[in-house]
């Protein structure tokens, strides 16, 4: 089963077509980067698939579901996590609280049972503890996990975030440009946690990113947008080697 | 020594309540980052009903203030519910103006439902004390302490839950709490609600002996903002501290300053909580236990 059919996708903001009939999918378990230049319709994508913005026309299927029948904040609970270009944090909350809010679905105890500390919602409790300090550990902040997330470095917000997705167990992952104002030197540690996560898990991810570098060593497929367009799709390799992907990176050749 | 421990205890019956008060301001402010103007005449409204339903439809106190805290949950729920709800992701300042909307409806509601006159608040005790160790210590006073820590205890427990954690997510940001599938309309809705339940708790306790029940009751949240700030306002720990404090400043000062300071005119212990709020702020502006929003630079 596909994670994600998208069919003849399109929104609009007045006369601008932010998206114009776009179509692809994604299969389970891959790893989708979607790129295109600045304005080329990536964010607006990611939005319309988290269900912030409603979309103008078009169909999206989710292993299998109507997209459109979930509410932005049912999708976590349908294993759809993602993480922000400028960071989605709670800045005051400490890394440890931030990931275990992740875990929000997956908490059943109520308010009384909580309140009295009955033994299933203690163990409840400690089995989202132990996979939030997992989740920590495997992006690497597991030493930062009792400060506030607002008084840490960017790289290492970004691998908090990242842990918080996957502490959701998600079965789709959307990453928004996860290396975006980053140092080379982060950029390869983050592309370097990106990879890993992917072969580690299950997870179907869907990349999207403006620093090609970046995916070109990392997806299985590559979607190239152009002011709301689909302008290649294929392997990082075709597209690499596609005439129009150049053009709409670096301009048309002067003739 | 005996006047101060009368004085003491008096500040910490009387602080008990602006806890309340105060956690009511903190509640809501924690999840949507917003101050609620209407606290006080919610607090009013709560404490007129259960009054009500004692001295006129004769429910057990107890009882009467469970109902008057079940509704007036219930109008912080209405208010989210079908009204703020409206104004998800508009800025705070609408928020604001929307709060002041509501005050002035439940302002203007109290005297025709329940009458202008001053009235009882329908509690058991009255005037009645209980005399130990050469002290005075009036059950009204006792009562409300009690209270205030149940209901704090109940809160700690709350904050701790993760419907305490997802709450602050929702207020430290909404988009990315509804991405890790924070019902935020769920989360705001209880918090209202919650501000609703102790505004009528501590309003009842507020117009105890040797106060009364009349429509300016609502003024006294004006007397507890001194404590949120002081505690840090997105702080429960620090609202609660907050309304100890002022409370046992409050009383000290009106028990001590006419003898001493008699130059700084009778009503003096109404201006003290300022007094300390403002060199509170000088030396943590943020409060004693707020939170240092995080800059980057």
């Amino acid at each position: 089963m596909n994670a994600l059919e998208v069919r003849e996708l399109s929104l609009r903001f007045g006369a601008v077509a932010a998206l114009d009939g776009v179509s692809f999918d994604v299969a389970a378990g891959e790893l989708f980067a979607v790129i295109g230049p600045n304005g080329a319709g990536k964010t607006s994508l990611f939005n319309l698939l988290s269900r912030i913005t409603p979309l103008s026309s078009g169909t999206v299927r989710y292993f299998g579901q109507d997209l459109l029948a979930f509410r932005a904040h049912e999708l976590a609970g349908a294993g759809m996590a993602r993480t922000f270009q400028n960071l989605g944090l709670f800045l005051p909350l400490t890394a440890l609280d931030n990931v275990l809010v992740g875990r929000n679905h997956a908490m059943r105890a109520g308010l009384v049972g909580s309140g009295l500390r009955l033994p299933a919602a203690r163990r409840e409790e400690a089995a989202n503890r132990r996979a939030a300090w997992e989740a920590l550990a495997f992006v690497g902040a597991a030493a930062v996990a009792q400060r506030p997330v607002g008084s840490l470095p960017y790289g290492m917000q970004k691998r908090v975030e990242i842990a918080r997705a996957l502490a959701m167990e998600p079965r789709l992952l959307l990453l928004d440009e996860p290396v975006a104002g980053m140092s080379r030197g982060e950029r390869g540690e983050i592309a370097e946690l990106v990879g890993r996560l992917h072969a580690d898990t299950d997870t179907t991810v869907l990349l999207v990113e403006h620093d090609m570098g970046v995916v070109m060593g990392l997806a299985d497929r590559v979607l190239v947008l152009d002011f709301g367009r689909v302008i290649a799709c294929g392997t990082p390799a075709q597209v690499q080697a596609d005439g129009k992907v150049v053009a709409a990176y670096l301009g048309q050749p002067l003739p | 020594m005996t006047t101060f421990a009368q004085l003491l205890f008096a500040g910490i019956a009387l602080g008990s309540v602006y806890a309340l008060v105060a956690l009511g301001f903190t509640v809501v402010f924690r999840a949507t980052r917003v101050i609620n103007f209407a606290q006080g005449e919610m607090l009013a409204f709560g404490a007129f009903l259960t009054s009500w339903l004692v001295l006129s439809g004769g429910l057990p106190f107890w009882l009467a203030l469970v109902v008057g805290a079940g509704v007036t949950a219930g109008i912080g729920l209405a208010f989210q519910a079908l009204v703020l709800r409206f104004a998800l992701g508009r800025p705070d300042f609408t928020v604001v103006m929307l709060t002041l909307g509501l005050a002035a409806i439940l302002q203007s509601a109290i005297p025709p439902l329940f009458g202008s006159n001053p009235r009882a608040n329908g509690d058991p005790w009255g005037a009645s004390a209980l005399h130990a160790a050469g002290l005075v210590l009036n059950w009204v006073q006792i009562w409300s302490i009690v209270t205030a820590v149940v209901v704090l205890v109940a809160f700690y427990w709350f904050n701790r839950s993760h419907f305490g954690l997802a709450m602050r997510a929702a207020a430290a940001d909404e988009e990315a709490a509804l991405a890790v599938g924070i019902p935020l309309r769920r989360v705001f809705a209880v918090a209202w609600a919650l501000a609703g339940l102790v505004a009528c708790i501590g309003g009842v306790f507020v117009a105890g002996f040797p106060s009364t029940l009349d429509p300016t009751v609502g003024n006294v949240a004006l007397l507890a903002f001194p404590a949120i700030i002081l505690g840090g306002i997105d702080s429960t720990t620090g609202a609660v501290l907050g309304g100890f404090l002022i409370g046992a400043v409050q009383e000290l000062t009106a028990g001590y300053q006419p003898q001493y300071l008699s130059w700084l005119g009778h009503n003096f212990y109404l201006a003290a909580p300022y007094v300390v709020m403002i060199l509170v702020l000088l030396v943590r502006p943020y409060g004693l236990f707020g939170s240092r929003p995080a800059e980057r630079l």
